[in-house]
């Protein structure tokens, strides 16, 4: 059972190296889609240094921050980060975020396996009541990964995102811990366990 | 273009600085009322004193000053300037041009007045004429008939439905996004407000 908790199928998460970590987004933000597929600010191309300043930074804000590295099983290439958030204790909510950070990486299965097991580790470990995260329209395969892990579309803010002078909506998607037990149960039937 | 139209001035209330002086020991006694710390956020109640409460909006400017992603309004009523209530246009996304918006009367006596009504008017006024914003957002519980009701009649719809996101009260609650966009903030405002006519005015 040792490491059971942050292994799956194809990746393993591990603790944040701010030197390692930042090495990585030094490169990633250099990739425009990626940056714009992340998040909705403005990209920034910080060196590696005050990356990972800030990084240790983030690390210290303490329990309410959970960062993580992917790994693939059984290799030590760092491919991309998950965080959850906690909104909120007292409502049982999290944010989650993801990213894979190189292109050649995408489509591989191991965005929707690290969810996984961060969803385990929100439900399990911590028992938040459901997670949440915030997906752009234009980003369909992350959508699609995110409803391979359990999560359902809440609704969208509309025209939240002005990109090249285009408007896009920003998809609400949740999970909630009733639905992710319902389906870990499936998935043991199905497996026959 | 009418500089001279006020932004923060309507028929009854107003909008206005914090006063040091007077404000923290009215709000101190909101807090006290479990009906308005439920409507008016998810966090925690919390009993506050008024110098915690100074403490408070000194963070709030401070924020203000540092952040620019947060405008802070104390809401008033015009003829003696007693503070009403508070409002917020926060967490300002300057490059996409969204924010949140969140208002609340802390009196039982001041509610159903149509004071909440006035203040979500000035600042959709300021949100979209002054900060040139394109949408808002605001967050309401499912329970918060009032506040469904006000940003309803102002011309908000639902957007998104976080589901049982609240613990409130022993049971859960769904979570409403309510947005309303630019445009339809314009195609309702009345006639004599809109662009065009003040446009051809000159
Ligand atoms: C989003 C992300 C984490 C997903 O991880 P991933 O490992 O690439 O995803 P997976 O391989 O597990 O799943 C992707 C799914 O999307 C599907 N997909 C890919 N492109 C698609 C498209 N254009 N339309 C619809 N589905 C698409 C894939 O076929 C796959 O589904 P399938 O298994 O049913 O075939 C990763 O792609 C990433 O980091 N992208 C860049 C940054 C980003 O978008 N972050 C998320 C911000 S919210």
């Amino acid at each position: 059972m040792m490491n059971d908790l942050f292994r799956g199928e194809l990746t393993r998460l591990a603790a944040v190296d701010a030197e390692k970590m930042s090495k990585a987004w030094e490169r990633w933000n250099r990739d425009v889609l990626f940056r714009r597929l992340l998040d909705n600010e403005p990209p920034t191309l910080w060196s590696a240094k005050k990356i990972q300043q800030w990084i240790e930074k983030e690390l210290e804000r303490g329990d309410q921050r959970f960062s993580f590295s992917i790994y693939p099983l059984d290799s030590e290439r760092l491919i991309g980060f998950v965080e959850l958030n906690v909104a909120s204790w007292q409502h049982g909510n999290a944010w989650v975020g993801i990213g894979i950070g190189e292109r050649e990486d995408w489509n591989k299965g191991y965005g929707t396996d690290a969810m996984r097991l961060v969803l385990r580790y929100a439900f399990d470990e911590l028992d938040l009541y459901r997670v949440s995260l915030g997906v752009f329209a234009y980003n369909p395969r992350a959508i699609r990964s995110y409803q391979k892990a359990g999560f359902v579309i809440e609704g969208r803010e509309r025209g939240a995102l002005l990109r090249d002078g285009e408007r896009s909506d920003v998809l609400v998607m949740g999970i909630l811990h009733s639905e992710w037990e319902a389906q870990q149960g499936a998935m043991q039937e199905a497996s026959g366990g | 273009m009418n500089i001279t139209q006020s932004l923060f001035e309507s028929e009854h209330i107003c909008l206005g600085p914090i006063n040091y002086d007077k404000d923290p020991e009215i709000e101190a006694r909101w807090s006290e009322d479990a009906d308005y710390l439920l409507m008016v956020g998810l966090e925690p109640a919390r009993l506050t004193s008024p110098a915690q409460i100074k403490k408070k909006y000194e963070a709030i400017e401070k924020r203000q000053e540092e952040d620019k992603d947060l405008f802070f309004f104390t809401i008033r009523m015009r003829a003696d300037d007693r503070l009403i209530g508070f409002a917020r246009l926060e967490w300002i996304d300057w490059s996409n041009g969204c924010g949140y918006v969140s208002l609340g009367i802390g009196d039982p006596n001041d509610r159903n007045r149509g004071y909440g009504t006035e203040t979500l008017r000035l600042l959709l006024r300021f949100a979209f004429d002054e900060l040139n914003l394109h949408r808002l957002t605001a967050l309401i519980p499912e329970y918060n008939a009032a506040g469904l009701r006000l940003f309803t009649k102002a011309g908000f719809v639902e957007e998104v439905r976080r589901r049982q996101a609240v613990n409130r009260l022993g049971r859960r609650w769904d979570l409403l996004h309510l947005g309303i966009l630019r445009d339809e903030w314009e195609a309702q405002r009345a006639p004599n407000e809109s662009t065009r006519e003040r446009l051809t005015s000159f």
